[in-house]
């Protein structure tokens, strides 16, 4: 019978659709057996992983099922698990060999020059992924069926960028947190999502409705229920199609005030999502998803933000530099096993202890600089020395250019405002223009983490410290002459939007999908009386 | 080398440089694979005249290679129906794979 769970409203929407579980297998552990036994489990994983993508692959179609025939061919070709078979003859637990010879694959993906080949490195990892899953007894996820609603523990940025949300869908979690970078993709993407369920998510079975502006799910919902979600889902598309037919106009306030509304991007596919001449330009470009594999590749990361500059035809476009650590690991780079990573080695600090790869982006930076207006964000930033020291780096990477015959420019070079003692002292930092991360701004200030659940209450972007800090960075910007923004997910919030405006904020940088509902907030506004109303 | 000492038994070699768009990739190997796995002799791939040679009905070993457009790939094959195997195999690849 129906029966309504309540969770955390994190990604607005309604949608309805059958459970899928997904586990995690971070985590899973399986007993060791002897080399017989390992050599049969591995031997039944291959196996029965390869019956499940055949089986897959009558269900799909097009480029989908071309993707998973090339999965089918390696898992029937025996050179994959040789060398699995071999290290468990040496007595090595199948888990661990499978693991091993599946890193040496996929590193040898990941270092070809070709970026096609690159880029077949996460259809091994999936490979991978399938084959542990059968070996660790977790049901297997395959494909999820069409609008399938995830229910998960948590579920990594990773994954919700591997699964097809074009045809519908819905996320649960048990845990997570409406500030999480996931959930910032969910709300990018206008995937409904409802977070913090509690130990109840691992019994959600059957058909499932969202409803990610509420905060609720219910299980097996009566008609009575569907009839309702329906007709507000269709209120919800036309409302949404009204801002859309009018996102290309600017965003002016009642009053007349202009704000400047900018795209979030986090990689090629937030492109798609609307026309450049939708937004007044890219706010933030996030560049670790970009370049995931790419740390020393000069010249891949240059076309991928020339691919940004020409898309933006024009227009000013800040592309924030690595912004590893926190919850965003970078194999090898980050530092493992921080007690509490989002106070650890992250962003620049990470950065300046990694010259070398720090520089390579700034060259492909000053590079693609030379296509239009660019801005060089830095995240984290704690300390003017910082910049200071950042800036050297770019100066020192422009006088190499300038030697050679490499067409580049100089780009702004700014930073993001998400350190609450840099908030405080930004009339101290020579930085060409602020943006305001308010996610982690207000999680550092108010002490609540941001993929905590049962803290999420507390990291509210409404907080009048928080907004105190906001406000004091419009001002420094004002009085240093610099532009401030904002980019955090508060931008793309309608209900903090009001605050932000009167914090003096006149720029914010939103996901591709909000935009138009953003502007369509905007003109709803009226400035003078905000601030009669304060 | 072309030694064909057996009866009944030849080594047939050609090659053909890689047109299409994205070389040997996912697509174009498994394809490659597929129609290799038809015939009865040994078929091996190499992106120099002189190998190393690669086992073209291994779709995992293929895909080490990483042959990029505009390389040339070689073909040899060994046994009954060898001559036929090369020219199906050169005659795919002239072809972009049907890709294009």
């Amino acid at each position: 019978m129906e029966r309504r769970v309540s969770g955390r409203a994190a990604s607005d929407g309604l949608a309805i659709g059958p459970a899928t579980i997904l586990r995690a297998l971070d985590g899973a552990s399986r007993p060791k057996g002897s080399i017989t036994e390992e050599h049969a489990a591995l031997a039944a994983a291959v196996a029965r992983a390869r019956q499940a993508v055949a089986e897959l692959i009558g269900r799909l179609t097009g480029d989908a099922a071309e993707l998973i025939g090339f999965q089918l061919a390696l898992l029937e070709d025996d050179a994959l698990t040789e060398s699995a078979f071999a290290q468990i003859e040496s007595g090595v637990a199948a888990d661990a060999a499978w693991r091993a010879a599946m890193a040496e694959e996929i590193a040898g993906y990941e270092a070809a020059d070709d970026e096609y080949f690159r880029a077949r490195a996460s259809d091994l990892a999936d490979i991978r992924d399938r084959v542990l899953r059968h070996l660790f007894g977790l049901a297997d996820d395959g494909q999820l069926p069409e609008g399938a609603i995830v229910v998960a523990r948590d579920l990594a940025p990773s994954a919700f960028l591997g699964i097809d949300w074009s045809k519908g869908g819905g996320i649960v979690l048990g845990e997570g947190s409406p500030t999480s970078h996931v959930a910032m993709l969910a709300r990018g993407r206008g995937v409904p999502m409802v977070v913090g369920l509690g130990a109840d998510w691992g019994r959600l079975t059957g058909a499932l409705m969202v409803d990610g502006a509420r905060g609720v799910v219910i299980v097996d919902p009566g008609v009575e229920h569907i009839a309702a979600a329906r007709a507000e889902g269709e209120t919800l598309t036309r409302r949404k199609a009204d801002a859309v037919a009018r996102q290309c106009e600017p965003a002016l306030t009642r009053d007349g005030t202009a704000v400047a509304v900018l795209v979030n991007i986090s990689g090629p596919a937030d492109m798609t999502v609307l026309p450049a001449a939708a937004c007044d330009g890219v706010g933030l470009a996030r560049t670790e998803f970009l370049t995931a594999n790419l740390l020393h590749d000069e010249d891949a990361q240059y076309s991928a933000y020339a691919d940004l500059m020409r898309w933006a035809d024009g227009r000013p476009v800040t592309i924030r530099t690595l912004d590893a650590g926190g919850d965003k690991p970078i194999p090898g780079y980050t530092i493992d096993g921080e007690s509490n990573p989002f106070l650890g080695l992250r962003g620049i600090r990470l950065s300046l202890r990694h010259p070398e790869i720090f520089r390579v982006q700034l060259r492909a930076l000053a590079r693609a600089a030379a296509l239009g207006p660019l801005k060089v964000m830095l995240p984290m930033v704690t300390n003017a020395a910082e910049l200071d020291a950042a800036r050297s780096h770019l100066r020192a990477v422009l006088a190499e250019l300038a030697d050679s015959n490499i067409a580049f420019a100089e780009p702004a070079f700014g930073m993001m405002v998400e350190v609450p003692a840099a908030a405080l002292a930004a009339q101290d930092f020579a930085a060409d223009f602020f943006s305001i991360g308010t996610n982690d701004l207000t999680q550092y200030a108010t002490a609540a983490s941001r993929d905590g659940a049962e803290v999420a209450d507390y990291a509210d972007v409404l907080h009048p410290g928080v907004l105190a800090m906001i406000a004091h960075v419009a001002r420094a910007g004002r009085v240093r002459g610099v532009d401030v923004s904002v980019c955090g997910d508060a931008a793309g919030d309608v209900r903090a939007i009001p605050a932000l405006l009167e914090a003096g904020v006149r720029v914010l940088s939103v996901s591709p999908g909000l935009l138009p509902l953003v502007k369509a907030a905007i003109r709803e506004l009226d400035l003078a009386k905000i601030a009669e109303g304060a | 080398m072309g030694d064909g000492g057996e009866i009944g038994m030849q080594e047939v070699k050609a090659h053909a440089l890689l047109t299409n768009e994205v070389g040997l990739h996912a697509r174009p190997s498994v394809k490659l694979t597929q129609l290799a796995k038809r015939f009865a002799s040994t078929v091996e791939i190499a992106i120099a005249a002189d190998g190393p040679w690669t086992d073209a009905k291994s779709p995992v070993k293929i895909m080490r290679v990483k042959a990029a457009k505009g390389e040339t790939l070689f073909m040899r094959a060994n046994g009954t129906d060898a001559e036929a195997a090369v020219s199906a195999l050169a005659d795919l690849v002239n072809r972009k794979f049907d890709e294009e």
